[in-house]
């Protein structure tokens, strides 16, 4: 190995090493983290929304062929919600636009992340996994509203 | 030295054109389909104009014949090609050939299901999703080709260790093995999952499927398939190009570390394609994150390692300067057509290794995962310098293994170029869309670009456009491809039959080390194979003790289960 050959080693570990220690500080300090495994919860097959604190709140979805329950979600600015979503039948997948929120929705499985809304609008989240003939209509959004209380779900069960 | 001739048998020969030509026609199928992708997302079409049927048809046709079907081929050809010739000893050929038919006939069986829309269910196959059983047959089939046909060359391998104990293996059957090593491996885990859980549940024998566990073994096999497509272009890359640049290989070392790495890492990886997934844990998703850093080192080397090749032929040419090289190298010269495609191919390949370090950061995966961002990336790797390099290849390849001269050899030399501004104007539309939340796998034009449906999306309209833009000019330039190729195939020959021989560009190397530590591929395998244990026993722990129930058959029609 001659001297360039090693400092381009030499450099292209320091690199990905450097790339890795954004991850890591991203996960610990920032806590930004990838979903996990859920074993604490017992399989649901009807979407519901309850508020566990001031500003906090639970959404169970189900996505099923080609549609999500709920399709929309209004809440107040400063939400932070605790979602978990499951599928009833096939892959689906879930992405809330301008959010880092992104969870595959397996059947026989629990996903589950924690978002928070910090600006009011209205967020779309569309399918993203292939899930038969419609899926390019299946999509649903979050209406986030900025004066009050609001909360409410539509196209599901409340 | 680097230049000899080779005389393969006419039976030989003929295995290998077979090998390229109809995986040509199946090619061309699968890329108009990509075409027709394009005008779908767009709303220009509402249905295949010529076969019929909706968007996921189309997608599924695309996917399984350019990513499965057209590259394993050409791995084996390159293999039956290049195996013998830099061993100089022959194939057995009944082996070579039962080995092409089981491949073919396979190919076939899943191409004719999907065609008639038996098995819209994209090259991934998730259940619970069900395909006509004959679609899994066929995928079985051709992987078991592609191993009968490696089986075959490893008898070669052993002889030529024996009667030449001290010298160092060609680089390319260093290359062309270490493809083979990793499909295989990887190709297990999708045997398991296909004849143990799909086959079975298609066909009725058991009801439910477990869907995670078969997504996990998908996915073991999927990550390294990307290497299997990736690597036999790094042969090209490390093998001919230098020479065909005018110079020689920087270092023979780094190419066999490279090669050596790619079979410790390719595979303890694959849980990089579920960071969004349910039922795993997140330690071990960071780990299979880990290892895929690691994975990006051989990369990295190897963009080193060219560059400096590169940059020695084009001094070779009297190139002077620090970036004077870059100016002397050969683009545009018709005789060198081939070179045009490596070069082509690297440069795609800035773009998609940058890409491919995004994606694989872990939390910045969410940022990305399942939108439009991904197809956007991967053209930029399988469909930018792995295709463009099996392209070269295979028209390289007729011509020898054919006996013909290369016709056309100006629209031979062009196509890629036009084909990588096609690409790199779609995949920054598909790219760019991805990260406005653009969903991959999706016909927007019948919702998010249907100016008439309540979802339409105002502001993606652009990159759609983009991609249809791009999409067009990349079609043009596989048809300026296949003109030459067929123009090639349907030739007479100039040389009699009897005085047929192949050649390849070999180089020589530049800095040519002893290496003793990267001869043999025994250890690296077995690291590869603790890796893979410790990295997947927890994963399909988890998987197994967090999922409940099973997954009865579904149909892409219907909410209804089939059973
Ligand atoms: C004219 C050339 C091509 C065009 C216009 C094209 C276009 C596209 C488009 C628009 C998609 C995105 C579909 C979606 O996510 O909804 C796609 C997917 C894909 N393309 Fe291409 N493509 C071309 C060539 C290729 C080649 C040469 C390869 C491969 C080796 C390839 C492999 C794939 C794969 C594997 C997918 C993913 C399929 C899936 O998600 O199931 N494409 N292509
Ligand atoms: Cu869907
Ligand atoms: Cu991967």
């Amino acid at each position: 190995m001659d001297k360039s050959e090693k400092l381009a080693l030499g450099l292209s570990g320091l690199l990905l090493v450097l790339f890795f220690g954004a991850i890591m500080y991203a996960a610990v300090a920032k806590d930004i983290d990838v979903p996990t495994c859920i074993t604490d919860m017992d399989p649901f097959v009807t979407d519901t929304l309850f508020q566990t604190g001031p500003d906090t709140y639970e959404l169970q979805m189900v996505a099923r062929m080609w549609a999500f329950q709920p399709s929309t979600v209004r809440l107040p600015v400063g939400s932070t919600v605790d979602l978990y979503v499951t599928s009833q039948d096939i892959i689906h997948g879930f992405k809330v636009e301008q959010h880092n929120i992104n969870l595959m929705a397996v059947p026989g499985a629990i996903n589950y992340m924690r978002v928070t809304f910090n600006k009011p609008g209205e967020f779309m989240y569309a399918c993203h996994e292939f899930c038969g003939a419609a899926h390019h209509t299946m999509a649903g959004r979050f209406i986030i509203e900025e004066n009050d209380e609001v909360t409410e779900m539509i196209g599901g069960s409340l | 030295m680097s230049d000899y001739t080779f005389r393969f048998s006419k039976s030989d020969r003929r295995l290998v054109a077979i090998l390229i030509v109809i995986p040509m026609v199946l090619l061309f199928i699968g890329v108009y389909g990509g075409l027709m992708q394009t005008l779908f997302r767009a709303g220009i079409i509402q249905s295949d104009p010529f076969v019929g049927g909706d968007y996921y048809k189309g997608l599924t046709f695309h996917g399984v014949l350019n990513a499965i079907v057209f590259t394993t081929f050409f791995a084996v050809a390159f293999g039956n090609a290049l195996i013998p010739y830099s061993l100089k000893m022959h194939l057995n050929t009944k082996i070579a050939w039962t080995s092409g038919i089981l491949m073919l006939v396979g190919s076939v069986m899943a191409a004719i299901v999907i065609l008639i829309g038996e098995a819209t269910v994209l090259y991934t196959f998730y259940p619970p999703l069900k395909a006509h059983p004959l679609f899994y047959i066929g995928l079985t089939l051709l992987v078991v080709g592609s191993w009968v046909a490696s089986a075959n060359w490893v008898p070669l391998y052993l002889r030529w260790r024996r009667e030449n104990e001290g010298k160092k293996t060609p680089l390319a059957v260093v290359g062309i093995f270490t493809t083979f090593i990793v499909w295989f491996i990887a190709t297990l885990a999708v045997a398991v999952e296909i004849l143990f859980m799909l086959l079975p549940w298609s066909l009725g024998w058991v009801d439910e499927i477990n869907v995670m566990l078969a997504r996990t073994l998908f996915w073991f096999f999927g990550h390294p398939l990307v290497y299997f497509w990736l690597l036999p272009a790094y042969v090209m890359y490390y093998v001919f190009m230098p020479k065909l640049a005018g110079g020689k290989l920087y270092s023979d070392m780094a190419g066999r570390l490279v090669f050596m790495m790619f079979i410790v890492f390719s595979i303890p990886v694959g849980t990089h394609h579920q960071y969004m997934d349910p039922a795993i844990s997140s330690q071990w998703k960071l780990l299979h994150g880990i290892f895929t850093f690691a994975v990006a080192l051989p990369s990295l080397i190897t963009a080193f390692t060219l560059a400096a090749s590169l940059e020695h032929a084009g001094k070779l040419r009297g190139a002077k300067g620090l970036f004077g090289w870059m100016w002397k190298l050969p683009y545009f010269k018709k005789e060198n057509w081939f070179f045009a495609y490596l070069i082509t191919g690297l440069i795609i390949f800035i773009f998609g290794g940058i890409g491919g370090i995004i994606n694989a950061s872990y939390q910045l995966n969410t940022v990305i995962h399942n939108t439009a961002w991904v197809p956007g990336h991967f053209h930029l790797t399988v469909a930018g310098p792995v295709m463009l390099a099996f392209l070269g290849g295979s028209l390289y390849m007729v011509g020898q293994f054919m006996n013909k001269t290369i016709r056309l050899k100006t629209w031979a030399m062009i196509a890629p170029y036009v084909y990588t501004i096609g690409l790199l104007i779609m995949s920054y539309g598909l790219k760019i869309g991805g990260l406005m939340g653009m969903p991959r796998r999706t016909n927007t034009g019948a919702s998010y670009a249907n100016p008439d449906s309540v979802l339409y999306q105002a502001d993606w309209m652009p990159y759609i456009d983009l991609t249809v833009l791009g999409g067009s000019i990349m079609f043009i330039g596989i048809v300026i491809y296949i003109i030459s190729f067929f123009t090639t195939v349907f030739s007479k020959s100039e040389v009699p039959e009897e005085d047929a021989v192949v050649t390849f560009p070999i180089s020589e190397s530049l800095h040519d080390e002893p290496a003793t530590w990267l001869r043999n591929f025994k250890p690296y395998i077995i690291i590869a194979i603790i890796l893979i244990v410790l990295s997947y026993t927890p994963v399909i722990y988890d998987v197994l003790q967090a999922t409940y129930g099973g997954s009865l058959p579904y149909s892409p029609d219907s909410p209804v289960p089939l059973r």
